[in-house]
């Protein structure tokens, strides 16, 4: 196994620590402006919402990763060695309640186009992964 | 916001004079991506009737103009290696009028060279970037897959089996295209509407002949000012309109996939240079995929949200149609190297000053070129005349 190609694993940056901290310990954590209570993905050292506040404008809150389906493709050229085993897998952009989109891949179905539904509840599912990233991917509810 | 009175006096002071490729494309592994860089140049600038020496502005996108330059041995006085992906070079075209009218050059050269299919040391992508950190992780990596996901949300939006018509009627017509193209990697090879369905799916819902080719390229452009354009061998091309912008780059953070910047850069290119959709005779559109010709010639305002399936029905962009949409066979059949955008501006001014051979359009007197680069994330919008 140690011979297949690595996947590519996250440089985390400092204000982002906390996101891919939380995903180790099955916990989802995003960003919301203070002021207008707006989440944000991708984690930033402002809130777009607030920019003039500065970091000061971003707090940290737990969400439920309760989710539905924005939009998929399903991969059958592998873009990398990495995931070339994992053909033909499926890539998503997901919409969590409070409203952010967060690309992801959609786990526990066959890759198939019939058994994907645009707007389908979707939860929370941690991979993890020895000495890597835990990510965060979904199954259907 | 851009200020569109004082964009309608630059409207036609820069004209393009030259435009070449580089001498062969499609698979070149003898070739450098500079050594195609530099030929275009010099092929670019041969058709102006210009000398490097005349080159003052040095424009260029995926490398830095400092390699470019050194690579050429040029000294140049103006520089912009403005990267936004395969649209850059369309932007550089604003670019470089706006700086020859301010007084800053005179000669502005644009270039491309890259060895997508062949290249010994493929561009890195930044490992530090949001994109590498939050989507290539799930094998969320280059343009297939994020733009087969706007595909996807397009159809879902506006009808899966009509949008599925509509990929197949721009894959097969811009193949027509290129069948008259000889300098087009798909010249001597046909495609049928079942070909296209029977192709294999690269990243569902794109077919392999959804997407664009990956090939060894390159191209410039000369452009100088209206009066020195007076010089130019073999005629030249107003720039009458321009604009620019992007609102992303992770293919996640695109605020609605089914509409891109064009929807700015489109009127605003148009407003500058005073023309309307029914007087342009040419439309060349980035066409990275099937989908992308669509969502850009609604965002252009061609045609509605949602009717752009419609627009393209019935081979309307094929040859002897009456919309002619990427007469050079597109970025889908004649080459891409992986930044497509200046081959636009050289088919355009090639249709201008009547240069396209077997497939120049009749009475072409304005056009309209169209980039966008990254994953739907940037686009340059301009419009050129017959001068």
């Amino acid at each position: 196994m140690s011979s297949l190609p690595q996947k590519p694993q996250p440089i985390v940056q400092p204000e982002s620590e906390k996101y891919w901290d939380g995903l180790k310990n099955e916990e989802i954590w995003l960003q919301r402006s203070k002021k207008t209570g707006e989440f944000q993905f991708f984690p930033r050292g402002i809130s777009i919402y607030d920019p003039s506040a500065g970091e000061a404008g971003v707090e940290w809150v737990k969400v439920s990763g309760q989710a539905t389906l924005f939009t998929f493709a399903i991969v059958h050229a592998a873009p990398h060695q990495g995931f070339v085993g994992d053909l033909p897998y499926i890539t998503a952009l997901v919409e969590l309640e409070e409203g952010v989109k967060i690309p992801t891949n959609i786990v526990g179905i066959e890759p198939e186009p019939e058994n994907l539904e645009i707007g389908m509840g979707l939860l929370p599912v941690f991979e993890h992964h020895d000495g890597e990233a835990t990510l965060l991917k979904f199954r259907p509810a | 916001m851009p200020n569109i009175n004082k964009l309608k006096n630059l409207s036609g002071q820069a004209h393009i004079v030259g435009v070449g490729e580089s001498n062969k494309l499609g698979k070149v592994p003898e070739k450098s991506p500079l050594a195609h860089h530099a030929e275009a140049a010099v092929n670019a600038l041969n058709d102006a009737g210009f000398e490097l020496s005349d080159v003052d502005a040095l424009f260029t996108a995926g490398w830095s103009t400092l390699d470019v330059a050194e690579y050429l041995g040029i000294q140049p006085r103006y520089t912009d290696s403005t990267s936004v992906g395969g649209s850059s070079f369309v932007i550089h075209v604003a670019h470089a009028l706006a700086a020859i009218e301010a007084g800053y050059c005179e000669v502005a050269l644009i270039t491309h060279g890259q060895s997508g299919r062949s290249d010994r040391a493929p561009i890195p992508r930044n490992p530090g970037a949001p994109m590498a950190q939050y989507e290539s992780p799930y094998g969320i990596m280059g343009p297939p897959i994020s733009y087969a996901m706007a595909a996807r949300r397009y159809m879902h939006e506006y009808g899966e089996d009509r949008t599925r018509q509509a990929m197949a009627e721009v894959a097969v017509s811009t193949r027509k295209w290129a069948n008259m193209n000889p300098m087009a990697y798909f010249y001597d090879v046909p495609a049928t509407f079942d070909d296209y369905h029977n192709s294999r799916w690269v990243a569902w819902p794109f077919h392999l002949l959804d997407c664009c080719l990956v090939t060894d390229a390159g191209a410039a452009v000369v452009i100088t000012s209206k009066e020195r354009a007076k010089d130019a061998k073999n005629g030249s091309v107003a720039v009458l309109g321009a604009g620019e912008g992007h609102d992303h780059s992770m293919i996640s953070q695109m605020p609605d996939l089914t509409s891109a910047f064009g929807r700015h850069t489109g009127p605003q290119a148009m407003e500058m240079a005073g023309v309307t959709h029914a007087d342009l005779d040419l439309a060349m559109i980035y066409d990275s995929f099937t989908y992308t010709v669509l969502v850009t010639l609604e965002n252009l305002g061609f045609c509605g949200a949602g009717e752009a399936p419609d627009f393209v029905a019935d081979q309307r962009t094929a040859p002897g149609g009456d919309f002619p949409l990427n007469t050079n066979g597109g970025g889908l059949s004649y080459t891409h190297p992986g930044m497509y955008g200046i081959f636009t501006l050289v088919e355009a001014a090639r249709q201008l000053r009547g240069h396209a051979g077997d497939r120049q359009l009749d009475n072409c007197e304005l056009a309209l070129a169209h980039g966008t680069g990254g994953l739907l994330s940037s686009t340059g919008t301009v419009v050129l005349g017959r001068a």
